[in-house]
């Protein structure tokens, strides 16, 4: 008997554990979501008991948000942002992590490790040079200078992931294509890449969820409104003089974390074996 | 596969594809244009920050006369700067030291199956995954002066008057304490996950051969396992350490620097000196102060990306 007694208490502390680490993970965003939909009336009276709805949900917030704000036009530039830099990340550091693993001595190891510490080096250096050459460039203020940014800790993170999913694909492949006739740079078009595919697709998405993320060189290099990507738009421009609109501000935070959530869960292990360098093994 | 099998017609060879055909040459082509790409936009800039550092440049005065050492001497004698750098590392590794622990209970509950594992573990990567700069904006929501649900359940659980709630964002520890916490809120689930990574390649034969010889709990836990997975958490712990210490987005949403300067990070303050002020130089050099600390967690990586077991 108080071997199950022990097992029930056992059970039930081991529930509670789950359950207050989901609450103090997801609170924050179930916050947003239910501030998002609820009315102005409801959201500003601090008798109502605030974790649910006291009046009936509204979309108030979000129609404000693609009537009255540049919303949409903060989501179509990400979106542009995003894939111009997922083509140049691709164009580069797919060759890069080819060569890299499949480089003799240690030199490929060496480089390869030389390119993904650069990874670290972080925006709030290299933001005031930036802006120089930016400005320089005739793209300050302007969505341009995001793309033409991004690349620097896109390149370094996708050169590695590759770098460590081609070592692990096997060399005899690309061996037997040449002596079929095939060149070495055809053997790395036609057979590596095709074979990449899955790789090539985590790289896709990380890269397009990390410029989706990236807050420093957006609120550094972009001032107009009409430039900005969305999380710079959502968090600065929303917010007029001292006056939080927090229903407007908790939907177009919603709006956009929720692609980035749902695609970071579905690969993050790859993301993990990528940063612990399952790579270099 | 069957495609690998079918030869490929040979075409007339050109001078251009013998050079392609040797490994080196091509190999460097390869990787030419990343190299290139993260030299010019990553080296370049980075030198060109230290010479900022050095020089009297503002963007109303654009002159690169060389000053040598005086911005540093200037800010460090400044005594808002010594608050600033050390806000920096009680930010960094109070947070990164709550999000270990919190990582280390978290994965060890996520280690053993259950119903429903799938979507505990999509929630509680949430904080990880989603923008910094959107959630810090819900924090700052929840943190309300007025509205704070936070205060509302305090007082609500008659623990507190509404006249005695605190002010989070106004008073400085608590502006202090409520970055350390949401940064240590954002990474605990990428502790999780480092730590569950770690756990489960740990071989299992070496978890039953202690155990037959008489390794209980703990011993297990913190003789075996722990030394077998520190260098994965190393690096992911340097991870946090680096993207902590130079981050500027939650102090800019959360608090901008305040209350008065209370909250002021490097990177921060960096911002505000070097953009905001135009005061170029001098913000170079603040932002500089990272580097040591970069340098010194970048010789760490290198020796625990060799060391590691598993």
């Amino acid at each position: 008997m108080p071997r199950t007694l022990n097992k029930v208490i056992g059970e039930a502390l081991f529930f509670l554990a789950v359950a207050f680490f989901v609450i103090l993970a997801a609170f924050p965003f179930y916050w947003m979501l239910i501030t998002a939909f609820k009315p102005n009336s409801d959201l500003y009276n601090v008798t109502n008991v605030p974790f649910w709805f006291n009046e009936w949900p509204t979309l108030d917030h979000v129609e404000y948000l693609f009537s009255q704000t540049l919303f949409a036009r903060w989501l179509l530039n990400s979106l542009i942002i995003g894939v111009c830099v997922v083509a140049i990340t691709l164009v580069t550091a797919i060759p890069a992590g080819y060569a890299l693993a499949r480089m003799k001595s240690r030199k490929g190891e060496a480089l390869g490790i030389g390119i993904f510490l650069t990874y670290l080096v972080p925006p709030t250096l290299l933001f005031l040079p930036l802006s120089r050459i930016i400005a320089d460039l005739g793209l300050q203020n302007s969505l341009w200078s995001l793309v033409l940014v991004y690349p620097t800790f896109t390149i370094p993170f996708c050169s590695w992931l590759l770098m460590g999913f081609f070592k692990a694909l096997p060399v005899e492949i690309e061996e037997a294509a040449i002596v079929d006739g095939c060149s070495l740079f055809g053997a790395f078009i036609k057979m590596a890449i095709p074979l990449s595919v899955p790789a090539i697709l985590t790289v896709v998405i990380f890269t397009f969820t990390l410029t989706l993320q990236e807050f420093v060189y957006a609120l550094t290099f972009v001032s107009s409104s009409d430039q900005k990507p969305i999380t710079l738009g959502v968090t600065t421009d929303l917010v007029r003089g001292d006056v939080f609109f927090w229903g407007e501000l908790m939907a177009g935070a919603l709006i956009a974390a929720v692609p980035v959530a749902i695609a970071y869960n579905l690969f993050l292990d790859r993301f993990i074996s990528g940063i612990t360098g399952g790579a270099v093994k | 596969m069957a495609v690998i099998a079918e030869p490929i017609a040979i075409k007339p060879v050109s001078r251009f594809r013998f050079i392609l055909d040797r490994r080196e040459v091509l190999e460097t082509i390869l990787v030419a244009p990343a190299i290139l790409y993260v030299l010019l936009l990553v080296g370049l800039p980075l030198l060109l920050a230290i010479y900022y550092s050095l020089s009297a440049y503002t963007i109303y005065d654009p002159t690169w006369k060389f000053v040598g050492l005086t911005n540093f001497e200037q800010i460090v004698d400044n005594p808002t700067f010594i608050q600033t750098l050390t806000n920096t590392f009680i930010f960094t590794f109070g947070s990164q030291l709550l999000g270990l622990v919190l990582g280390k209970f978290g994965a060890f509950v996520l280690l053993r199956p259950f119903a429903g594992r799938k979507i505990v573990r999509a929630l509680i990567i949430l904080p990880f995954a989603v923008p910094v700069a959107l959630a810090t904006i819900a924090w700052r929501w929840l943190f309300d002066s007025l509205y704070s649900v936070i205060n509302w359940t305090l007082i609500a659980l008659g623990l507190m008057e509404r006249a005695d709630v605190p002010n989070w964002l106004g008073t400085p520890w608590l502006a202090m304490l409520c970055i350390v916490i949401i940064n240590a809120w954002r990474f605990f689930p990428f502790a999780i996950v480092i730590f569950l990574a770690g756990i489960t390649a740990v071989p299992q034969d070496i978890i039953d051969a202690a155990t037959v010889d008489g390794a209980g709990f703990w011993r297990r836990n913190y003789q075996i396992i722990m030394p077998m997975i520190l260098p994965i958490v190393a690096i992911g712990l340097i991870f946090g350490i680096v993207f902590t210490f130079t981050d500027l987005s939650i102090v800019f949403l959360l608090t901008n620097g305040g209350p008065v300067g209370a909250t002021s990070v490097l990177g921060f303050a960096g911002f505000q000196t070097g953009i905001v002020s135009g005061d170029v130089s001098h913000g170079a050099a603040i932002s500089l102060f990272m580097l040591p600390v970069l340098l010194v967690v970048v010789v760490l990586m290198l020796r625990f990306i060799r060391r590691r077991e598993i």
